[in-house]
């Protein structure tokens, strides 16, 4: 830009000459900040950095989980085993498979019932705390109420299916009947969560928008339509990202309700993880696995980082 | 302001948690902070044990408590992997059961990693030796010249047949209460097309084949095995297949299902114990845990033999056992371990209640006492305990591994027909290679 005695836009002026001082806390201020941050960094640090670190050496080396001290040196053994083993992929693939059956429904479902009960005019509280009951209740005991509904001949849901003259499938024994089976059980449980991030998001849309759209005689669904869903986009993509990681790290409800089974053919990258480090006592491999799968969840969030930035930028 | 203020309930709050933390040291939580193991009884003791197993397990450990004085802790676990883990974690964290039951087939991995303690003196004194034991049962609980496990039942793989049915095939031995005796494969063959001819039966046997590669895997181990030994060896780490002798198995098993149509080739574990309860088929290839099962079905009258000769010139049974461990814990008092032992002990003299569950007992004293003799059917298969073959030693086999899956999986695909004996030979090796060229993790 040339030195011209033409006016600046006020804004960048304003970002280009703000004074060094409101950027930058205070000295004093800075050191309290840290201050008040050092319970939570402790914690960060025993629980989180420490371990993570801790794997990425065990992953060089042939631990056994079992016992005391690293074992013999294994150089990058682990990972050319971890990437070449056929099992290790199978599970990684359920793991994805799991977020591509749970995410459509866990993004769409909430939001679509967020809005309904946005339009309720009474008694709001009621469904709000309906939907988002289930999410509280813990993982094993949402398994062990679904196992007793999906149980063959007696149980509730394989039941439900004969008043339609349907046949159950069977939930235990076979692949599709297990993803089915978890599936729904995924989405009563979790569905409350997403609910209310939409719930939230739909209070912070200023009524005079509706209103302004009201007097132009928008009609309920134009309003959804054409005002709700547009303003919940952000909120969208937060639970899309939420919703894709939480259900790659899926554990609880497969390994409580069929133990990856029948055969192995549900079980998720987690399981493998756990089954070959703690059952099979194979430490170093399974930090190599943990790895590899840790380095996917960050290509899969910086992705999401990178398309996101390219969005906003368009739109700006 | 009234009541209490944040900073005193924060007080108030912290000092509390603080008395807890002091006041139970001897409590589970206060243990689980200072690192060393509860002490809620004399004796802790975990196993693995639902349903019948289950009951008899409480009654042995009630009689056991009441005749010695020693309090008993007792744990019911989910069986299999999860149960393995606990138990082995547990142990290397230091905390550990004082005894706990461990199945002989997943005993090498145990004593390997050092987290059961071996079978020691202290038994000796309490007369446990190994001259009271059937001897398959005490070789597979030594790992590399030492006992670690006291073995207290061997359960084979066993034929089960339908005695009416038998008998109106003219195969009941007339001078005893099993069946005429047959001494190979041909014999063997005859029997089920007499069994299916004479009545009249879609099948003459049924053995629980889809979804069930454990049973498979029983199956097939035991017929192989007696033309050749152990698949792998070196701890898991060398494959020894002979290959002529699988694929001879495998054709064998086959023209069961595929040939003379002898078997159903596929058959659940449900529609097997249909089959066999209605009297659809007289013969059923099953474990003897199976016996309570059929016990209760009203109008079965059945029997159990073990398995004669096959492919091989001797009989084999397919077997594992269960056995008595002692998990090893740096902190445990002498007290504490001469309480295991005689807990141990007890419950091998208990061991003919065990027996109701369908297992043979191992301890030799229990297993020639005359209320063992009397127990039908399960005195009729002793000699199975003494022919039994386990899985072979390794890291990843034994009961309920992913290894028995994989084996067991290639198995049925040969049963089914999907695969043939040469090819299913070539699955099998490459099934194994994963297995033993993994890094053994001990």
């Amino acid at each position: 830009m040339t030195a011209t005695a033409l006016p600046l836009p006020a804004t960048e002026v304003g970002t280009k000459d703000r004074p060094e001082s409101t950027r930058r806390a205070p000295r004093g201020e800075n050191r309290a900040g840290w201050l008040f941050a050092t319970p939570f960094l402790a914690f960060y640090i025993a629980f989180l950095i420490g371990p993570v670190l801790i794997g990425l050496v065990i992953s060089l080396f042939n631990t056994t989980t079992v016992r005391a001290g690293l074992g013999e040196w294994a150089g990058l053994s682990n990972y050319a085993d971890v990437l070449s083993n056929g099992d290790f992929w199978a599970s990684m693939w359920h793991s994805v498979l799991f977020t591509l059956l749970t995410t459509p429904l866990l993004v769409l479902l909430p939001l679509a019932f967020a809005i309904l009960v946005s339009r309720i005019s009474r008694n709001q509280w009621f469904f709000r705390l309906a939907f988002f009951a289930p999410y509280v209740v813990p993982s094993a005991a949402v398994c062990l109420i679904f196992a007793f509904m999906y149980t063959p001949e007696t149980g509730l849901i394989t039941n439900a299916f004969g008043w339609f003259g349907l046949t159950a499938p069977d939930f235990f024994g076979s692949t599709s009947g297990a993803w089915f089976a978890v599936v729904l059980l995924t989405l009563w449980w979790t569905f409350g969560f997403n609910f209310i991030l939409y719930t939230a998001a739909i209070q912070e849309i200023s009524e005079e928008v509706y209103e302004a759209a009201k007097m132009d005689g928008a009609s309920p669904w134009q309003q959804i339509r054409l005002i709700t869903v547009p303003l919940l986009r952000p909120t969208m993509g937060l639970v899309l990202i939420l919703q894709v990681l939480s259900s790659l790290k899926v554990f609880d409800q497969i390994y409580i309700l069929l133990a990856g089974g029948p055969a192995y053919s549900t079980r998720p990258v987690i399981q493998y993880i756990f089954d070959t480090g703690f059952s099979s006592y194979r430490g170093g491999y399974a930090a190599a696995a943990t790895m590899v799968y840790f380095v996917i969840l960050v290509l899969v969030s910086a992705a999401w980082f990178l398309l996101r930035r390219r969005s906003n930028s368009a739109n700006a | 302001m009234s009541g209490f203020s944040r900073r005193q309930f924060l007080a108030a709050g912290g000092s509390v948690s603080l008395a807890v933390a002091l006041s139970g040291c001897a409590s589970p939580i206060g243990s689980s902070f200072t690192g060393s193991q509860p002490q809620t009884a004399d004796v802790i003791f975990w196993h693995l044990f639902g349903g019948g197993d289950g009951a008899n397990m409480a009654t042995m450990v009630e009689d056991a408590q009441a005749s010695s004085r020693r309090s008993v802790e007792s744990t019911l676990l989910s069986w299999g992997n999860p149960y393995y883990t606990k138990l082995s974690l547990s142990a290397s964290s230091g905390r550990p059961p004082d005894v706990s039951i461990a199945h002989l087939s997943r005993l090498p991995l145990l004593a390997q990693a050092e987290l059961i303690e071996p079978v020691g003196d202290q038994f000796r004194a309490q007369g446990v030796t190994e001259d009271k034991f059937t001897p398959a049962a005490w070789e597979k609980a030594t790992v590399g010249g030492t006992p670690y496990a006291v073995p207290i039942d061997t359960h084979p793989f066993v034929l089960f047949y339908n005695t009416e049915l038998a008998e109106k095939a003219g195969l009941l031995d007339p001078s005893g209460d099993g069946l005429t005796p047959m001494r190979n494969s041909d014999d063997f063959v005859a029997a089920l097309q007499a069994m299916k001819d004479t009545n009249g039966l879609d099948f003459a046997a049924v053995a629980s084949i889809t979804a069930d590669p454990s049973t498979c895997w029983r199956f097939f181990l035991m017929i192989y095995s007696g033309l050749a030994g152990p698949i792998v060896s070196d701890g898991g780490t060398e494959v020894t297949i002979d290959r002529a002798a699988m694929e001879e198995t495998f054709a064998f098993m086959q023209g069961l299902t595929q040939g003379q149509e002898l078997m159903p080739r596929n058959a659940t574990a449900t529609t097997s114990t249909t089959l066999f309860s209605q009297g659809r088929v007289g013969f059923l290839f099953d474990g003897v845990w199976q016996i309570p099962t059929y016990r209760g079905v009203e109008g079965l009258e059945f029997n159990v033999v073990p398995f004669p000769a096959l492919l091989g010139p001797d009989p084999v049974a397919y077997a594992d056992s269960h056995a008595l461990v002692i998990p090893r814990a740096a902190g445990r008092s002498a007290q504490r371990t001469e309480d295991a032992v005689g807990f141990i002990k007890g419950l091998l003299d208990l061991s003919a209640i065990w027996a109701d569950g369908g297992h043979v007992p191992a301890w030799l004293p229990v297993q020639e006492s005359e209320e063992f003799l009397e127990l039908k059917p399960q005195s009729n298969y002793t000699e199975a305990a003494f022919n039994a073959i386990y899985d072979p030693p390794g890291w990843y086999t034994g009961a309920g591994s992913d290894f028995q899956t994989a084996m067991g999986s290639v198995i049925a695909s040969v049963l089914t027909g999907a695969t043939d004996p040469t090819s299913g030979v070539a699955a099998m090796e490459t099934s194994l290679k994963t297995f033993s060229t993994a890094r053994p993790p001990v």
